[in-house]
């Protein structure tokens, strides 16, 4: 038995180590540590409700969005504030924008990569993976970042900017789309489709949306060269190495929902466990600090959460907190949203191996090529004669929450108003989840449970490739996680 | 071949994020012109855990050259003084002690946003993580360096302030100083580039007519003047934001929002909240700088009392109510 300290990760947003405990060549336990903590939740209270709109969405570079979508959604259920038709429309896309940026952030610069390390060099696949893939100098990066670019110039005409966007409020949009503006997300939006279709898919946006079974997957990828495209260069990859072996967690699953438009989610909200979809009861969260730097408390359901940072828990190896559902631990992301909300591929993908660095991806791509045509749809039926925001008073005093599904997984924020101010704030992250520490039941959290098992492929754990593997399949999002 | 480290520390990785918009050249194109070497960036390069800690080794040891340092988030001395709520992972060792060590190895060293300029966003409120910027505390000179602190190339740190930096300022600052036309002259009095802070946002604004004639919006959406009643700073803060768009032709007061200042420092605790005007007997206490204010007081209810019903309708509305007239030609 031997114990490895990894880190710093890269290619993950923010910072984060690892703690393994190695023996017969594989991990036996993990530990994961957030090992930034800067306190948004105690900055934000006595300040104005609305302030928040300005502060959360900092907690995130590459989530600023779905912060500001939380924050707005927890202030407009404290005032039950509706929102006109264009205003969801234009959240959606905002939000919807944030989301496949990420996605496609996350396969071509976070995860890919690591096919071209020096490692797989005796891979009958390596040149072409390195041609492709290598970080900063394959072609992909190359063709990757201008297309994700002027996808995100959607975002200088629904939100004047991104990262850091204040056109989201509880109302609705404070940016109202005119004609030649809604003509130009369209027509942005096409030509994004466009490079998904050659470049990650090879293949028509639909034709890949229904893709229904694993044996399905496996036809498609076989009906053309693996070199076609990204898509089929991934699972030819993935085959080889057996991909699907590999960072199986609790197979437990957790969605809030996503795209709300006219009282129905365009993805469902709910629970998948095992293979037994079921409703959420968002009353049974608690956050548990027994391992994190935390003054000591019992677990607490967020709406009553405490964040005091203290160095004086021996118990503790990370600044994160450990959420639970019904003192359950659950995997949030794109794999849990398709599995909830009853996709065919992903529920196959699950009964079959499970959540794995295999289906972790599958899922995400899928997303893209599920989410893109809706966009479409959302933006077509944007009318600019009619209202993109409402408004109204807030309480001086009131509760709320403004749970939303952010690339990673589920994201919550909780408000308390007292005297026209916040009272108190906590916010519960998608990686925050999947990061967790261990709790008081010494359950690990999903990706420690994950990292357990996994060969290592080096003589040094440290340096060991399927260790990356596992961490990157769930793109994590260390600066959300602590905030 | 300049080499470029870039590391992140107590924000929110979003200057980065910012930087990978950058369009026409994008990002890895232009520093290939430029001839810049990425040593390493946490979101683009290859290696991980040890084999990042051996290139920062390698810079100590002298053994490999820093040409640009690039610091992205605030510094956190805390708790107590220990810089624990930031360790480097993997290393045992907070960030502030590698980048007080790198900092005295680069040739420049460049604060990228306000939290590494200034500790922005992350000293914000009760400032439980002491997050300071790099030689800058807030408006104080000072920081993690100190106020004597200079590069290897003598030059103070550069602070690309804002929240998150428009990628042009960035790649406008690394091609400056890979032509070797950089020196402290071409910094503000906060250590900004002058070359965007030289600016104000207000310059180019969509809304200027309305600004005009203090045709002025009252609720998010309306598309007057922001500065009467919603907060708006661009008067008043230094960036080329509507000259120079973001996101192809965005910018913060054309997506319906107010300028929160975020190029200056201690932005992040304005005293009021953020996006209503602070006003004595309903006059706004912040007007431009540099402008008498018992002028700006006449010319505003000259200016209000002129101003054209078309403007004054459209000002409140979220939809253009009235369009420009087309003058006629007498016959």
């Amino acid at each position: 038995m031997s114990k490895v300290l990894v880190g710093p990760f890269n290619r993950v947003e923010g910072d984060l180590e690892i703690t393994l405990e190695t023996a017969d060549n594989r991990v036996s336990e993990a530990r994961v540590n957030s090992p930034l903590y800067r306190g948004f939740e105690t900055m934000l209270v006595s300040k104005a409700p609305y302030d928040a709109m300005v502060y959360t969405p900092r907690i995130c570079g590459i989530c600023s969005v779905s912060q500001s979508v939380g924050a707005a959604r927890a202030l407009a259920d404290i005032s039950q504030l509706e929102i006109p038709e264009n205003g969801q429309l234009c959240t959606n896309l905002v939000l919807a924008n944030e989301n496949m940026a990420d996605l496609l952030t996350h396969f071509y610069l976070f995860f890919m990569p690591d096919f071209a390390r020096a490692s797989y060099r005796g891979q009958p696949w390596f040149t072409n993976a390195e041609a492709r893939f290598k970080a900063v100098k394959g072609t992909a990066h190359q063709e990757v970042l201008p297309a994700r670019a002027k996808f995100l110039n959607l975002m200088g005409i629904l939100a004047g900017k991104w990262p850091h966007s204040l056109s989201i409020q509880p109302g609705g949009t404070a940016k109202p789309i005119e004609p030649q503006e809604r003509i130009r997300l369209l027509t942005l939006l096409g030509e994004f489709r466009s490079f998904l279709e050659q470049t990650l898919f090879g293949d028509d946006l639909e034709r890949i949306a229904e893709i229904s079974s694993t044996e399905q997957l496996q036809q498609w990828s076989e009906e053309a060269d693996w070199q076609s495209s990204d898509l089929r260069r991934f699972l030819h990859i993935s085959q080889s190495l057996e991909l699907d072996t590999l960072g199986r967690a609790t197979d437990q699953f957790m969605s809030y929902g996503n795209y709300p438009l006219d009282g129905t989610a365009f993805f469902k909200r709910g629970t998948y466990f095992g293979d037994q979809a079921g409703d959420l009861a968002v009353s049974s969260i608690t956050e548990d600090v027994s391992h994190g730097w935390m003054e000591s408390d019992t677990p607490r359901h967020p709406i009553r959460g405490r964040t005091v940072p203290t160095l004086q828990n021996e118990e503790a190896y990370s600044w994160c907190k450990a959420p639970r559902l019904g003192n359950q631990v659950v995997e949030v992301g794109a794999i849990a949203r398709q599995a909830i909300n009853g996709n065919p591929l992903v529920m196959d993908l699950i009964a079959k191996q499970g959540a794995n660095v295999h289906s972790r991806i599958v899922a995400r791509l899928l997303e893209l090529a599920l989410v893109i045509p809706q966009m479409q749809r959302w933006a077509k039926a944007i009318d600019p004669s009619e209202p993109f925001c409402n408004t109204a008073k807030l309480p001086k005093e009131g509760e709320g929450a403004g749970l939303l599904e952010a690339a990673r997984g589920s994201l919550g924020h909780w408000v308390t108003l007292e005297n026209g101010v916040i009272k108190n704030y906590q916010i519960i992250a998608p990686t925050t989840w999947n990061f967790s520490p261990r709790d008081a039941n010494q359950q690990p959290g999903a990706l420690e449970q994950a990292l357990e098992s996994t060969p290592l492929d080096s003589e040094e754990a440290a340096q060991s490739v399927a260790v990356q593997h596992v961490v990157r399949s769930f793109d994590p999002c260390m600066v959300c996680t602590v905030h | 071949m300049l080499n470029l480290l870039w590391l992140q520390s107590g924000g929110c990785g979003g200057c980065s994020m910012s930087l990978l918009n950058a369009e026409s050249p994008n990002l890895l194109a232009l520093l290939k012109s430029a001839g810049i070497n990425l040593l390493w960036h946490p979101s683009l390069s290859e290696e991980t855990g040890t084999e990042v800690v051996s290139i920062l080794e390698s810079i100590l040891a002298d053994e490999t050259t820093l040409d640009l340092l690039c610091i992205e988030g605030a510094m956190l001395q805390g708790p107590h003084g220990t810089g624990k709520f930031h360790i480097l992972g993997g290393t045992g060792i907070p960030m502030i002690h590698w980048v007080e060590k790198l900092a005295a190895k680069a040739a420049h060293t460049i604060a990228v946003g306000s939290c590494a300029a200034y500790g922005g966003m992350t000293a914000a409120g009760a400032n439980t993580p002491d997050a300071t910027g790099l030689q800058y505390d807030g408006e104080i000179a000072g920081g993690l360096l100190g106020d004597n602190y200079r590069s290897v190339s003598g030059h103070k740190v550069v602070n690309i302030a804002g929240c998150p930096v428009h990628p042009g300022w960035v790649t406008d600052m690394l091609v400056s100083i890979a032509l070797d036309e950089h020196d402290d002259t071409q910094l503000d009095t906060f250590g900004r580039p002058r070359m965007y802070a030289d600016h104000l946002v207000h310059h180019g604004c969509s809304r200027n007519e309305f600004y005009e004639y203090k045709a002025s919006a009252t609720s998010a959406g309306e598309r007057g003047c922001m500065m009467e009643h919603m907060g708006c700073l661009g008067t008043q803060a230094h960036a080329d934001c509507n000259t120079r768009p973001w996101n192809g032709g965005g910018s913060c007061t054309s997506g319906g929002y107010a300028c929160i200042n975020c190029t200056a420092p201690e932005f992040e605790e304005p005293g009021h909240p953020f996006t209503e005007t602070p006003k004595v007997a309903g006059i706004p206490v912040g007007l431009p700088t540099d402008m008498p204010k018992a002028w700006f007081v006449a010319l505003a209810s000259l200016s209000k009392a002129a101003t054209p019903e078309r403007l004054k309708q459209n000002a409140t509305s979220e939809q253009l109510i009235y369009p420009p007239t087309t003058h006629k030609r007498k016959p």
